[in-house]
């Protein structure tokens, strides 16, 4: 029962992976499918698997998935364009004849009685894998050892880099933004935060400067890159800049040096 | 037991589709790892089957591997995508030329 509530999800959720553009949503879905492959083993009586398969794989593989895709990633889409002729079609038209070739060779072999596991996880199925683990496989074991040990220290030198310039010290930042400032009249102080002046405080709505224009500096590099900024609407923009006009005679300047700008006409 | 297999085989084929068709590096891996846990699935099936603990051990000894595989293989998309800017499979392409 359980099996042919949670298959249908896992394929859908495989096939997902397929056709989904953004690669955060295709580790979702490996998770779904991770998961549901997780009960499976329980009703498998594995519950040791059970266990390691939640842990191993959706808490620490998946996890370092999402880790490298936010370092890589988080503009990170797949292209559309096919740099192969027909690569698509005819790796559709394989994967098909492969799972055709494997699901009729599989329901045409008769696998006779399921034995089951009763006697085997007698004693408990964490202690029936340990006598087996440690005595018939205790070589590969041992030789797992060896393996993440080299796993770890590959990973440490692929991702070590040389420090090829001196780190930028504090006094040497300071002394740069001030020189941008007298050079291009950057300003020196801080980034304004999002959603000052506008009708919204999210961190993905652009704050307003004074004349109604959105301070594009005041969302981050990252949602600009997902493209995921909201302007505040228009119309809201619209009554900001009437009321500042209307109160405020210092900043309604500001907004008619806008408005001459892209129109040219006379000042108000 | 066969519909455990057969839905282990569908997951194969789907991930070998996917890394045939992905072009972002990183989902291709997704996929490997979608392959490993297809036979995965299948060698608990036939350890329920035969009634032994071997496959659940052999299945063990597969998330051992691809833990440390995407240890390594991630490392290396991370230093292509420093050098390059770009996590696409298609970039990674200067030994054709």
């Amino acid at each position: 029962m359980t099996f042919w509530i949670l298959a249908p999800i896992m394929v859908a959720a495989a096939l997902g992976l397929l056709v989904v553009r953004k690669a955060v949503h295709a580790a979702l879905l490996l998770a779904v499918v991770m998961i549901s492959l997780a009960v499976l083993y329980a009703v498998l009586e594995a519950p040791f698997l059970f266990a390691v398969q939640i842990i191993v794989y959706t808490g620490a593989i998946l996890m370092l998935f999402l880790f490298v895709l936010m370092l890589v990633g988080v503009d990170a889409s797949d292209s559309v364009v096919e740099t192969i002729k027909g690569q698509r079609l005819l790796a559709g038209v394989s994967g098909l004849l492969l799972g055709v070739l494997l699901i009729t060779s599989l329901t045409q072999t008769t696998l006779g009685a399921t034995v089951g596991l009763a006697e085997a996880n007698a004693e408990g199925n964490i202690q029936g894998i340990a006598n087996i683990l440690f005595s018939r496989w205790v070589f590969a074991f041992e030789v797992t050892s060896a393996l993440l040990i080299t796993a770890a220290v590959g990973a440490m030198v692929l991702a070590h880099r040389e420090r090829l310039t001196p780190r930028e010290t504090q006094p040497a930042m300071a002394a740069r933004r001030i020189r941008d400032f007298g050079e291009r009249g950057a300003h020196p102080g801080p980034l304004p935060p999002p959603g000052v002046f506008a009708r919204s405080n999210a961190v993905d709505t652009a704050a307003l400067l004074p004349d109604g224009t959105p301070a594009e500096s005041s969302v981050s590099r990252v949602l600009a890159a997902r493209g995921t900024v909201r302007s505040a609407p228009a119309s809201d923009v619209d009554d900001l800049v009437r009321q500042v006009k209307g109160h405020q005679p210092h900043a309604a300047r500001h907004a008619d040096r806008a408005q001459d700008n892209t129109q040219g006409g006379a000042p108000q | 037991m066969t519909e455990y297999v057969v839905l282990g085989a569908i997951l194969f084929t789907i991930g070998c589709v996917g890394v045939l068709v992905r072009r972002n590096a990183i989902v291709v891996f997704m996929c490997v790892e979608l392959m490993l846990n297809a036979c995965n699935l299948t060698l608990v099936a036939f350890a329920r089957q035969h009634g032994n603990l071997d496959g659940q051990i052999a299945a063990f000894f597969v998330m051992v591997v691809a833990a440390a595989e995407v240890v390594v293989g991630l490392a290396i998309i991370m230093t292509i995508f420093r050098t390059r800017r770009s996590a696409s499979v298609d970039d990674a392409s200067l030994l054709k030329y």
